[in-house]
């Protein structure tokens, strides 16, 4: 059993040329020269018939002369009781096979089940093809992320906390005075990031402009990655994609500007330059 | 007696041993301190502060198996992603970014109480005093405050690479999802924590934002009502915004990195080349 099993060259050759990959083409050359073993022993290839199954089944009874059934004494009275079709081997029958065609070894001839026991069946598991994953990987071209990625993200750590650090040594937090329910500031502005939600609200009725844009904004924007079947990563492929987004980005930005910087009490249109800067972070 | 010599005999032999044993340069100091059962149980085999590190390829690749921050790496990188122009490192820094926040935040967390309303104004006194009278408590909070702003800033810049780099493409779908996710995580973390310091700014634009979801179709009242643990704002909104801002909002935030991260690799690393 052990033995090498031979390659079937031909078979081989022809794969190769026909573009499968080498491990492919192995196993298969493997399996057709096993084929070609068998064909040639007078062996049948393929699964038997319902008839031939029922055929192969008494003559192994036959055989082993009735004695099977009682083989396996020890495990045997509990599972006697079952009811086993004759078309099937009861357990007890299909350790006594096991144990023959391993050639009766001294533990009961089984593989990790003990011959006796009523636990005769092995579980292998059958998995349908859609169940393994299919790795299709090529080489590429890699480096070990130790050290070459790690001292990149550390210097990038370092450069970030120094920017950090150095701007809160310079520029300090605004604390203004105390919360007061009922002095309105005058302009009263929402954090940069939602001022040019707040600009909308200049032109669209709040529910327009403080839920329904930002909502499906977001949604247009998660579902973005699904209504774009164009496969190429390549800028030169999908101008349209990259438009589109600068178009958003760079709205968003204006209108995010033009709420920080050009819109002072009321909310009402300044120029900063005139009339000085109305904004806080 | 004779015991007792021989037991002394023993001990003088023992400390004989450990004198000649005892070190005497650094490198002795660190081959004892490096060879011992406990640092060797902290630092697994790879890690380069064991003794016996090689930069040998076995060596490199443990070094990133063996550690429980390196691990969120594989072994081996694509070399183009290593290019500062492909990811800018945007994505870390939004992570480091976030490390920051929540350490800044901690101490912060020290010295704050969030409470509001007449006669009790805890949280706005705690404030000032933080930057008046705690050690470095005004450059942290200075820290914490420039820090939130530049992670809004730096998660919408990765978002921006990630689009014109096509890295949400299959796949890849469903992380630029978790992404959006976080987009708005980060903005809710940024705008909780803006009314912490219970001032006129803190208080006016929470007031402005929390106008605008209120007009939520069919359930706008009461969006605004659970928002604002009230009709307007005040004491409650406070204790309720952050109890968001350092709990719940956080604990979202990194259920949903994780599952990013992850993704990260699932997906077979960083996209490209282009
Ligand atoms: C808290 C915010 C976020 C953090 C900390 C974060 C972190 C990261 C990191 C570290 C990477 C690795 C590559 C890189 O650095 O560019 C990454 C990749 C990625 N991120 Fe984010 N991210 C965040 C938000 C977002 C957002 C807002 C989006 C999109 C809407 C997004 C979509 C993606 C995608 C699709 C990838 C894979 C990119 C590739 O394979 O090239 N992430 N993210």
């Amino acid at each position: 059993m052990s033995e090498e099993v031979q390659i079937d060259q031909e078979v081989y050759d022809r794969l190769i040329a026909e573009g499968k990959s080498e491990r492919i083409a192995r196993a298969k050359a493997k399996a057709a020269s096993v084929r070609k073993g068998k064909v040639a022993a007078g062996q049948e290839l393929g699964p038997k018939s319902p008839e031939e199954n029922q055929q192969a089944l008494a003559a192994f009874r036959e055989r082993s002369g009735g004695g099977a059934a009682t083989a396996g004494a020890g495990g045997g009275a509990a599972t006697a009781t079952k009811e086993v079709p004759a078309s099937r081997l009861s357990p007890e029958e299909r350790a006594a096979r096991v144990s023959a065609s391993l050639g009766g070894n001294g533990n009961g001839g089984s593989i990790g089940v003990p011959a006796s026991s009523a636990h005769t069946h092995r579980l292998l598991a059958l998995v349908p093809p859609a169940g393994i994953q299919q790795v299709q990987s090529k080489q590429q071209d890699k480096v070990y992320t130790w050290p070459h990625l790690l001292i990149v993200e550390f210097v990038a750590l370092l450069a970030m906390t120094a920017v950090v650090l150095v701007t809160s040594f310079f520029l300090d937090a605004p604390l203004g005075a105390l919360a007061n329910p009922n002095l309105t500031p005058n302009p009263s502005k929402a954090p940069w990031y939602f001022l040019g939600l707040q600009e909308l609200l200049r032109y669209f009725h709040p529910m327009v402009a403080g839920v329904t844009i930002p909502g499906v904004g977001l949604i247009v924007l998660g579902a973005a990655a699904y209504v774009d079947k164009n496969p190429s990563a390549k800028p030169e492929n999908r101008k349209f994609a990259n438009m589109a987004m600068t178009f958003f980005l760079v709205m968003w930005t204006v209108f995010v500007f033009a709420g920080s910087f050009f819109r002072g009490p009321g909310f009402n249109w300044v120029w900063p330059w005139v009339d000085g800067l109305f904004f806080e972070l | 007696m004779s015991r007792m010599s021989d037991f002394l005999s023993d001990v003088k032999k023992r400390r004989e041993e450990l004198k000649a044993k005892r070190p005497s340069s650094f490198g002795d100091v660190k081959t004892s301190v490096q060879d011992n059962v406990i640092w060797k149980s902290i630092f697994r085999p790879g890690s380069i502060y064991r003794k016996g590190y090689r930069d040998t390829s076995r060596d490199r690749a443990l070094a990133a198996m063996n550690n429980v921050l390196y691990h969120l790496h594989p072994v081996k990188v694509k070399r183009h992603g290593l290019k500062l122009t492909y990811t800018y490192c945007l994505g870390g820094l939004s992570f480091f970014l976030f490390i920051l926040l929540t350490i800044t935040g901690i101490f912060l967390m020290f010295f704050y109480r969030p409470t509001a309303g007449a006669g009790s104004e805890l949280a706005y006194l705690d404030m000032r005093n933080l930057s008046a009278s705690v050690t470095f408590g005004h450059l942290v909070r200075n820290m914490h405050r420039w820090g939130a702003h530049l992670m809004v800033f730096t998660v919408f810049l990765h978002m921006a690479r990630v689009f014109y780099h096509g890295a949400y493409k299959p796949p890849r779908e469903f992380n630029w999802v978790v992404g959006v996710i976080l987009l708005t995580l980060t903005l809710l973390l940024s705008f909780t924590g803006y009314l912490l310091p219970w001032d006129q700014l803190a208080i006016w634009a929470v007031t402005v934002g929390t106008e605008m979801m209120g007009f939520t179709p069919v359930f706008g009242k009461q969006v605004q009502f659970v928002l604002l643990g009230g009709v307007e704002i005040g004491p409650n909104t406070l204790l309720r915004w952050y109890v968001l801002h350092v709990l719940f909002v956080p604990f979202v935030t990194v259920i949903f990195l994780a599952v990013h991260f992850w993704r990260i690799r699932k997906d077979g690393g960083i996209s490209g080349p282009l």
